[in-house]
């Protein structure tokens, strides 16, 4: 008898669906993995659903509904393992941007019955809400990192996943720092790596889009900034992006805030 | 014995390389810096530029000459060809109930590298002793490094965060290299007086043309590096500095530098000393095939010093600070006979807080705060 294919699902939360179309995008290795697993509900992808339990969950989205922090507990009962994709469910993505402010003054600017709209305070990763077996950050995620979580976890095996600065990815790849050399801002030294250092390729500098490295230093990066000429409400704002959420980021932004008083 | 190289003959060195089948990399201006990268011949190298350097601060600036090697040291370090930041090391193929190896054959590239500054010399033979010797020498730094053709060059301009002079590495030439260059600049003439360090040396210049250099000429040239010598723009104090270290593992100054201390790494990257990688495994989806890959790492990643059971043995950036400074000034010299350090200052300027390991020693040397 042919071994039992294990069973992949991918759920959608709060999110732009960017990440679940990271999977879509392998293209090539769509097919080799398409051989390996049985792609069980993704809606993205397919209206079929096959029937849980489920060997491996991908998540997409935060949690920003009553309805969500209930259906993430079914999700989570149904999964063998479950990792986060993207900022929205590892972090709470930029819909965290209400966790400092008041929701109530948001739904009445926005909708013209507002008392229809049945939403949280706050925008919350989903480890805040079921125990999480891996995070995979990124704004989007990159799909090669996506294909090595997979691949991991179909082979039993720890994913490859460094949590260093962006800076090691610059300098692998001999990009010159852009800080540095041109004195444009970056958020590189205290951001996770995974896209390869994308941004400053191109002569920008990092906007954080992966979230805080392992051992972020915000405090002495901002200090730098400020160097180059960043007033603290600029500051304020470079970690109130896509990460606004993430811990370290959230502090920082906070402590910027508090200096421009 | 000197020999004399016009200006325009410096091509002609260039294409001669290229015709024994040396790939030529050198310095070339890119992304607002002097990188390390491929070069077609003399056209591509940064006439005419220089640069300015400070802690966490680098500007590529005009020069008011020609001089083509009129700048100090950039971003990159010679150890991206020889100790390249990614490759395969072997593959694995599943085969019927077990598997098979297969070795990463040799590259066989053969760089010749132009403008080899004298404190990078000293860097490749620091790492030649960490690759070469002992039990278990790299077989890919081996390939590259008896490949390669050094183009050695004395010192025509020191940056604001050199310090080879402390460190006993620069600004001239000792040995190490096949052909050494002093560029001259001076009364309306642009030539190169010419040291030759090798046979191979000897063969490639033997190709182009030249002519023994005057008296005057190889003085203008050992004028050119001692004004070198004197443009130092930092300087450390290295008395004893193997037991200052060992003396102040607990000096309060870790505790500040580590308040500055990014702990990005690029300190590690840039240092053409600094050697350290690690293994990554990768498969494929089925299982079937895997490689393993070999990438530069650093100390101060969480990772490195991360230990089954008991996770990272350097979780606080003092700790890790404190390693890597250690290492590179003091039980380097315990461990491979040398300091670590040949104070090319590249880990101050690239740093982006612009950490000063000169600044960091002399505190050490100060009572703990």
């Amino acid at each position: 008898m042919a071994k039992r294919k294990p069973k992949l699902a991918v759920w959608k939360f709060a999110s732009c669906d960017g990440c679940q179309l990271s999977l879509l995008d392998c293209e090539d290795e769509l097919l080799a993995l398409a051989d390996e697993i049985e792609i069980a509900q993704f809606l993205e992808a397919s209206q079929a659903v096959v029937r849980g339990p489920y060997d491996l969950s991908l998540v997409e989205g935060s949690i920003t509904t009553p309805q969500d922090a209930e259906r993430i507990q079914r999700v989570r009962r149904v999964s063998k393992h479950l990792v986060t994709i993207g900022a929205c469910a590892t972090a709470g993505g930029i819909q965290a941007l209400r966790n400092f402010q008041d929701v109530k003054e948001f739904t009445a600017a926005v909708y013209a019955r507002p008392e229809y709209i049945r939403t949280l305070e706050r925008s919350t990763p989903i480890s805040a809400h079921v125990p999480v077996d891996f995070e995979l950050n990124g704004c989007p995620i990159d799909k090669g990192q996506l294909l090595e979580v997979i691949g991991a976890f179909l082979n039993h095996r720890r994913p490859q996943i460094r949590s260093h600065s962006v800076c090691v990815e610059c300098k692998r790849r001999g990009t010159v720092c852009v800080m540095v050399a041109q004195g444009i801002p970056c958020l590189g030294p205290v951001t996770h790596a995974g896209c390869g250092a994308l941004c400053p390729a191109y002569r920008r500098g990092c906007y954080g889009c992966f979230g805080p490295m392992e051992s972020p230093n915000t405090e002495s990066l901002g200090g730098w900034w400020k160097r180059l000429g960043v007033p603290a409400e600029d500051l304020v704002r470079v970690y109130r992006t896509f990460q606004t959420g993430a811990e370290a980021f959230r502090a920082a932004s906070e402590a910027h805030d508090k200096e421009k008083g | 014995m000197a020999f004399l190289v016009e200006r325009p003959g410096l091509e002609g060195i260039f294409q001669r390389l290229r015709g024994l089948g040396y790939e030529l990399v050198g310095p070339t201006v890119r992304e607002g810096a002097i990188v390390y990268d491929s070069i077609r011949g003399a056209a591509d190298l940064p006439a005419g530029w220089t640069d300015v350097q400070e802690g966490g601060n680098y500007r590529l600036k005009r020069r008011d000459d020609d001089a083509l090697f009129g700048y100090a040291v950039g971003p990159h370090s010679w150890k991206k060809f020889l100790h390249p930041p990614r490759r395969r090391l072997w593959q694995a193929s599943r085969e019927g109930g077990g598997f098979e190896i297969r070795p990463e054959p040799e590259s066989g590239r053969r760089y010749a590298f132009v403008g080899v500054r004298a404190c990078e010399l000293k860097a490749i033979a620091i790492q030649d002793r960490v690759f070469l010797e002992g039990q278990y020498p790299d077989p890919s730094y081996r390939g590259l490094r008896e490949g390669a053709f050094l183009i050695g060059l004395n010192c025509g301009q020191a940056g604001g965060t050199c310090f080879c002079v402390s460190m006993d590495a620069g600004p001239a030439l000792k040995s190490g290299f096949d052909l050494g260059l002093t560029e001259v600049l001076a009364e309306g003439r642009h030539y190169f007086v010419v040291e030759v360090g090798s046979e191979a040396g000897a063969e490639v210049l033997g190709a182009v043309s030249h002519r023994e250099a005057s008296v005057e000429e190889v003085a203008a040239a050992q004028g050119v590096v001692a004004a070198t010598a004197g443009q130092m723009g930092r300087a450390m104090d290295t008395a004893g500095i193997k037991e200052l270290f060992y003396k102040n593992y607990e000096h309060g100054r870790w505790d500040e530098v580590a308040d500055r201390c990014l702990a990005c790494a690029n300190c590690t990257m840039v240092c053409p000393t600094c050697f350290c990688t690690t293994v990554e495994d990768v498969t494929d989806l089925k299982g079937e095939h895997s490689e393993r890959w070999q990438s530069w790492d650093s100390c101060f990643t969480l990772d490195f010093s991360y230990t089954h059971g008991a996770g990272p043995q350097r979780a606080s950036t003092r700790s890790r600070y404190r390693q890597w400074l250690s290492h590179k000034l003091a039980t380097w010299i315990d461990q491979f006979g040398s300091s670590g350090c040949v104070g090319c200052g590249r880990c101050i300027t690239w740093c982006p807080v612009g950490i000063d390991l000169t600044e960091e020693v002399a505190a050490l040397r100060k009572p703990s705060p």
